[in-house]
């Protein structure tokens, strides 16, 4: 039975990583640029959604969506104005810059909201309780972990169909693979990068608000270490591929947790690092990444 | 993140590494006169010696970064192996070597030695990845860095050093003293540190790194640099002169943690976490990839800044102003119309300077 909880409890992590390592993958496959400040929009999504619940005590289906169209406002903006003018720059300088925008935010938060914890309240609840007994109570799933793992899927499925199918899905992917031709078959670029930050961006917000709502803390830092671990998970899965995303996030919430529960609770970000150093020793583009000979 | 740009190389006299030496030697002497003239304050003075650790740092994440054009985000992780290597060193031999200054340069050395033992650990499997995977194994050999050093407790009696990853595991004798204790990190550490030690260790470093990029193999590291396949062509080994770089800069930037463990009577693991690897990166590229004059330059003034902001009445802001001005700072100089701006300025100039000779 606790093999079974900690299971779900890793899927759960796991699936938080894996939305927010889908926006990361997302902006790197087209923008081509590590986008830092990734993780800092997930904070900012989950205090939206903190502040409308409990100052404004609106329902959390109105909640969650203010919250998404709050940050994709805010992707938009900081593409438009700390990302796009360096289009044409060294990737280093793009790199340095969202490093900027992340302690931008870190900041604005801290002064705007101050830097002592707040409590985030459940926002998944059926009847009052916060989670299903099965067995008899004595496996105890909680709805935002059910709610977590749907959204998920959901958001997986979503962006699969979505990049293959809709014309802007596939503006995308051409994108992804040479820009220049993109734009020589009309499709406009700027506009395809502003919409891949959005979507990133309303992602972001999504996992901001599970995770607040699964771990009930909320601080100007919460993003930064998950962001981080979310861009690992991208790595693991092979970067640019929305599958390899989910799959990599699924994997390292369930090491994550399994390492916390058999081997050691201190340990647990050494043993997902080391996991994730022994997976691109040998498969060097990550688990479902396209390895690209070179062309000489 | 596969093609690092640089800006071209032009115009750089084969004068400039003896101008950096004559830099950091007319600041020390600067500093020292500012000292005796009573003309720097307590919070000034306790940042020298962090100064002089970060510029080594930058320095040496330069020779990475600028020099072998390789994104390292970990570099925070070498300085943390040094600094506890250093710490453990100074501490143990406490009653071997009473003189000071020498204990201090063996822990520098020792710090340099696990720095570069790091680097060798790290640099052998990960140099064969490119560009962002490369960082990312860097990121997380960063964080595993810390993650550990937050377990362990390290402590040192008659029989030699102890480890364990629990207190009570230690086994020490009454005699004895436990010097890194997990969570709580490195404690009672005395302070070595000193300016002119960090000083020296600055132009160590400086001698080091210009003369390596001055050689043959520095040549090399510049040349798999700019086109790997190149220089691969003409039968420079990749894996050694990308390891050459790597595993110096790792043991220097060993030595600048040792140097910084040792400045203060407590250090933390997570000191040395992923924002101090990326603070060194923010000194690098604002500073120049490639110009080490730039990285002196920029650890000094982004390290004291901070500070100086204090003085004004906006220390919620502090943060904030500094990451808007590295926004700023970062879209003003990649700005292509600004620089057309500057080269037809040039021109122009260059121009009128022809007219005149004709």
């Amino acid at each position: 039975m606790t093999f079974l909880s900690h299971i779900i409890t890793g899927l759960s992590l796991g699936s938080i990583y894996a939305i927010i390592a889908l926006g990361y993958t997302m902006v790197y496959g087209i923008a081509k640029m590590l986008n830092f400040a990734h993780g800092d929009v997930i904070m900012v999504g989950a205090y939206v959604c903190f502040f409308a619940v409990t100052s404004y005590q609106l329902p959390a289906i109105l909640a969650v969506p203010l919250a998404m169209v709050v940050c994709t406002i805010l992707g938009i903006v900081i593409e438009r104005l700390a990302y796009k003018p360096l289009r044409q720059a060294p990737s280093l300088a793009v790199l340095i810059t969202a490093i900027g925008v992340s302690y931008f935010l870190q900041n604005s938060a801290q002064i705007l909201w101050s830097a002592s914890p707040k409590s985030f309240p459940s926002l998944f609840t059926v009847g009052g309780n916060k989670s299903l007994g099965l067995f008899g109570g004595q496996l105890q799933i909680s709805y935002t972990a059910m709610a977590t793992v749907l959204a998920c899927i959901v958001i997986m499925l979503g962006l699969t169909w979505f990049t293959g199918n809709t014309k802007m899905g596939k503006a995308m992917r051409a994108c992804s693979e040479d820009k220049a031709a993109a734009q020589l078959m009309g499709i406009n670029v700027n506009f395809t990068i502003s919409m891949t930050f959005a979507i990133g961006s309303a992602l972001a917000a999504v996992a901001g608000v599970l995770m607040c709502s699964a771990y009930s803390y909320l601080l100007p830092t919460t993003g930064s270490l998950p962001g981080i671990k979310a861009f690992t998970a991208a790595v693991f899965g092979g970067i640019g591929s929305i599958p390899g995303a989910f799959l990599g996030g699924v994997l390292l919430g369930l090491i994550e947790t399994f390492t916390k529960a058999y081997i050691s609770t201190d340990l647990s970000d050494a043993v997902v690092f080391a996991v994730l150093i022994v997976v691109l020793l040998v498969k060097p583009a990550g688990l479902l990444g396209r390895y690209v000979p070179e062309k000489v | 993140m596969n093609k690092l740009s640089f800006r071209s190389m032009k115009g750089r006299k084969a004068l400039s590494p003896f101008l950096n030496y004559a830099i950091v030697i007319a600041a020390f002497l600067a500093v020292q006169l500012a000292l005796k003239m009573d003309m720097v304050s307590n919070s000034m003075q306790s940042l020298l010696v962090p100064v002089c650790c970060y510029v080594v740092m930058a320095i040496s994440l330069n020779l990475t970064v600028g020099v072998l054009g390789e994104l390292s985000l970990g570099h925070g992780g070498f300085m943390s192996l040094g600094a506890f290597s250093g710490i453990i060193v100074s501490v143990a031999l406490k009653n071997l070597v009473p003189l000071s200054p020498l204990r201090l340069a063996i822990s520098l050395a020792v710090g340099a030695l696990f720095g570069a033992a790091g680097g060798v650990i790290i640099g052998v499997p990960v140099l064969r990845l490119r560009g962002d995977y490369l960082a990312i194994v860097t990121l997380a050999f960063g964080e595993i860095i810390k993650n550990v050093m937050q377990v362990l407790y390290i402590g040192v009696d008659e029989h030699g050093l102890h480890m364990s990853t629990k207190e009570a595991g230690l086994l020490l004798s009454e005699t004895g003293t436990a010097i890194v204790k997990g969570p709580m990190g490195a404690v009672g550490v005395t302070k070595l540190a000193t300016f002119t030690a960090g000083f020296l260790l600055i132009l160590l470093t400086l001698l080091i790194v210009q003369n390596l990029v001055h050689s043959r193999a520095g040549r090399a590291i510049q040349a798999l640099r700019d086109n790997r396949i190149a220089a691969e062509s003409v039968g420079i080994s990749p894996t050694k002169y990308k390891l050459i770089a790597f595993v110096i800069s790792a043991a220097l930037a060993g030595a600048a943690g040792a140097l910084y463990g040792l400045n203060y009577s407590s250090t933390l693991a997570s000191k040395f976490d992923f924002n101090t690897s990326i603070l060194i990166l923010v000194f690098v590229v604002l500073g120049g990839l490639g110009s080490i004059r730039g990285s002196i330059v920029a650890a000094t003034v982004l390290t004291i800044l901070p500070e100086l902001l204090r003085n004004f009445d906006v220390k919620e802001y502090r943060m904030l102003i500094y990451a808007v001005i590295l926004i700023v700072v970062m879209l003003v100089t990649n700005n292509p119309t600004l620089w057309s701006w500057i080269a037809r300025f040039q021109r122009r100039k260059a121009e009128e300077k022809g007219g005149a000779e004709q």
